[in-house]
């Protein structure tokens, strides 16, 4: 791969965007399904490059905008509890809960701490044998291999102060939703390079096969990116396919995938903007069900409020672009979010607002 | 001194223990006729306008690859007197210890202090030391306080610049804020990155030696990074500012450090770089001047300031499109998906 950014990339992204106009006449639309993917075709500009017809929407593959208001409200009154110091990772503690959020919890004497890796958690439980340690997991079949690899070592190191609120969802579901609600057109997606590196291609078909809807799996290079839409523009007929093949396979990885099934089961899961999806989450197996946090902690979350206002779920759905939601760089901004997409650097609302197109045409802000 | 030795309570009470420190340590480390006087007050001599500039240093872990909060406390100083176009006069230093803090590690802070203040070149005039109870810090705080004294007549600053300048960056992005990460331990990789820590008035001196009058304005890009001076500087001049991204210098591991973490180095912290505005004719000169020095051996020409989208900083993507910069927004963190 030529190094990106380098004059050979941007030879080789110019080529692509000249190839993309020539086929690329018609109209549609495209999901960009994963989180980075969003900050990669916000980052690189890359919308620029597309032909007049072809837009690109984001999808619900930004792990801290799908987790449920309910499920927050969960985590904030976990943080509550005294003698619990909370792990989680990313922007997840900025996020507005119904009535507050974990930035406002620690201000006011929580314990939460952010983690760069899952293990990170298991030596605070360690190092801190007298407070119980819960490590929020949240993100998909990338994320999930390491906090079951967190729980293994934990359970080796026989911590019993360690346990963990899985979040996790699994995306092939919340993609089978998308297309049965029959909101948005959706032409075909780019599917996520780093779940995939996981979960393997195959596990996408059933989009080709029973929506006829296409997809290729995409690497987070601006030359990744436009291959994977020159191939989707390309099919003749819907196929999954792909484009990101140093590092995706049909079957992706057995040893994370065996990990996750051993240590996790599936269950039902609520997500922001999609509702209840069946199958689509990841709870702790009975093996392990002594480290789930739901079962040793009692907490009363109270009523889920999403934020007035907040059109994050139509966002996640597709269905209306960022600016399109009246708050978007008015009363909501990455300074102060009003809704979870604005918070994460994965979101969309954030994605969009923070690499906006700069309009020449006019000198004025957002 | 016996070895383990460690800041005690009494150490920060005034009487005997707290000479002794002073002493030991301060003095024989910073060692200099104004502050061997132990007055209350140093006295300093300036010819002309002076430029006053404070900064507190809270840096975890206290050593990382590339400096040090002693090094880091000098350098910061200094910097921000050279926004201003000022020659260090002296600088002051207050310590805020905790209680238990070991001896060693604080002579060998106040060793790095030194040496760095050496190399600005800058003398520890005067300074002032806490301690708290054990709890009530982390390990030690010191913040600097640095006179230094204005060298040019013309105004150096957002509002002498003007559309037309050119922007120029004195080195590599991101090393600080990397090489501090590392040190903490939060990544489960090596990333051999040194933090670009140091104290750069040396060079600003030579950037105007060599572009007099054509240097318009000066700022260090530290928290918030390139992206937060470009921001300020277009939204103070009611300018606009187009940036290149294929000009701005990165070093190969931040940048596959940043595409693995998901960071953009335009908003990571920098303790060694400097951001300059300069008119178009003096611009190759001061270039010159700036890549003459170590500190600036890998300096660019990275933008100019346009009267087009005023108050907005564009950057030109290798790609050819463009995209709004903005200041960056709470804590670094890597992304997950
Ligand atoms: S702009 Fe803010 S309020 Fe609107 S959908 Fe996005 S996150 Fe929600």
């Amino acid at each position: 791969m030529t190094p990106p950014g380098s004059s050979s990339d941007a030879a080789r992204v110019a080529g692509l965007a000249a190839a993309l106009a020539r086929v690329g006449q018609l109209e549609r639309t495209y999901m960009e399904v994963c989180g980075t993917h969003t900050m990669a075709v916000s980052r690189y500009g890359l919308r620029d490059l597309l032909p007049p017809g072809m837009r690109l929407v984001s999808g619900p593959g930004c792990p801290v905008c799908v987790t449920a208001v309910g499920d927050l409200d969960v985590v904030v009154a976990l943080s509550r509890l005294p003698g619990v110091t909370i792990a989680t990772f990313g922007d997840l503690v900025r996020v507005p809960s119904s009535r507050s959020s974990l930035a406002v919890e620690r201000a006011a004497g929580a314990d939460v701490r952010v983690v760069y890796s899952p293990v990170d958690a298991v030596d605070l439980a360690a190092a801190e044998p007298d407070r119980q340690l819960v490590l929020v997991g949240i993100g998909f079949e990338t994320t999930a291999p390491t906090v079951a690899g967190a729980l293994l070592v934990a359970r080796e190191r026989g911590l019993p102060n360690f346990s963990v609120l899985s979040l996790h969802k699994t995306m092939p579901g919340a993609l089978r939703a998308l297309l049965d609600s029959g909101e948005s057109r959706i032409d075909g997606f780019i599917l996520p390079g780093h779940v995939s590196v996981v979960t393997g291609s195959d596990c996408f078909r059933f989009l080709a096969s029973e929506y006829g809807v296409g997809g290729v799996v995409a690497g987070f290079t601006a030359d990744d990116v436009l291959t994977a839409l020159l191939m989707l523009a390309r099919q003749e007929r819907p196929a999954i396919e792909i484009g990101y093949r140093r590092a995706v396979t049909a079957a992706g990885n057995r040893v994370a995938q065996d990990v996750i099934a051993r240590v996790f089961e599936p269950c039902d899961a609520v997500w922001r903007g999609l509702g209840a999806i069946p199958d689509s989450g990841l709870r702790l197996s009975a093996e392990f069900r002594a480290y789930a946090a739901e079962e040793r902690f009692t907490v009363d979350p109270g009523a889920p409020e999403e934020p007035a206002g907040c059109r994050c779920g139509e966002v996640l759905r597709g269905v209306i672009d960022p600016p399109d939601c009246p708050l978007f760089g008015r009363r909501c901004t990455p300074e102060m979010p009003v809704g979870a997409c604005m918070v994460s650097s994965e979101g969309s609302c954030a994605a969009h607002f923070r690499y906006r197109a700069l309009d020449l045409s006019g000198g004025g802000r957002v | 001194m016996s070895d383990g030795a460690r800041i005690l309570l009494g150490h920060g009470s005034g009487g005997r223990l707290y000479r002794d420190l002073v002493r030991d340590v301060f003095l024989a480390h910073f060692d200099n006729p104004v502050l061997a006087r132990l007055d209350d007050a140093a006295a300093l001599v300036a010819a002309g306008r002076i430029a006053l500039t404070t900064d507190a240093h809270v840096v975890q872990p206290l050593v990382f690859a590339g400096g040090d909060i002693g090094r880091l406390a000098v350098a910061g100083t200094v910097n921000d007197l050279a926004t201003a176009a000022a020659r260090p006069l002296g600088l002051a230093a207050a310590f805020v210890i905790e209680e238990g803090f070991e001896m060693a590690r604080l002579h060998e802070i106040c060793a790095s202090m030194a040496a760095t203040a050496a190399e600005a070149p800058v003398a520890i005039v005067t300074g002032d030391t806490k301690v708290v109870q054990r709890g009530a810090a982390d390990g030690l705080f010191i913040t600097t306080t640095g006179v230094g004294e204005i060298v040019v007549d013309h105004e150096v600053a957002a509002a002498a610049a003007v559309a037309g300048d050119v922007l120029l960056l004195s080195g590599t992005l991101g090393d600080h804020a990397l090489a501090v990460l590392a040190a903490r331990g939060d990544f489960h990789f090596t990333l051999d990155v040194q933090s670009d820590c140091a104290p750069l008035w040396g060079l600003v001196e030579a950037a105007l030696a060599a572009g007099g009058t054509t240097v318009h304005f000066l700022r260090d890009p530290t928290r918030g990074g390139l992206a937060t001076v470009l921001a300020e500087l277009a939204e103070e001049t009611g300018l606009g500012i187009d940036v290149d991204e294929d000009a701005l210098p990165v070093s190969a591991a931040v940048r596959s450090a940043c595409s693995l973490l998901g960071y953009d180095p335009l908003a990571l912290a920098n303790e060694g770089k400097m951001v300059l505005a300069v008119a178009p004719e003096g611009a190759e000169a001061v270039l010159g001047a700036l890549r003459g020095r170590t500190e600036g051996a890998r300096a660019a020409r990275i933008g100019t300031l346009v009267a087009q989208h005023p108050g907005r900083v564009a950057l030109r993507t290798p790609y050819g499109t463009r995209r709004v910069v903005d200041m960056p927004v709470g804590e670094l963190l890597p992304r997950i998906c």
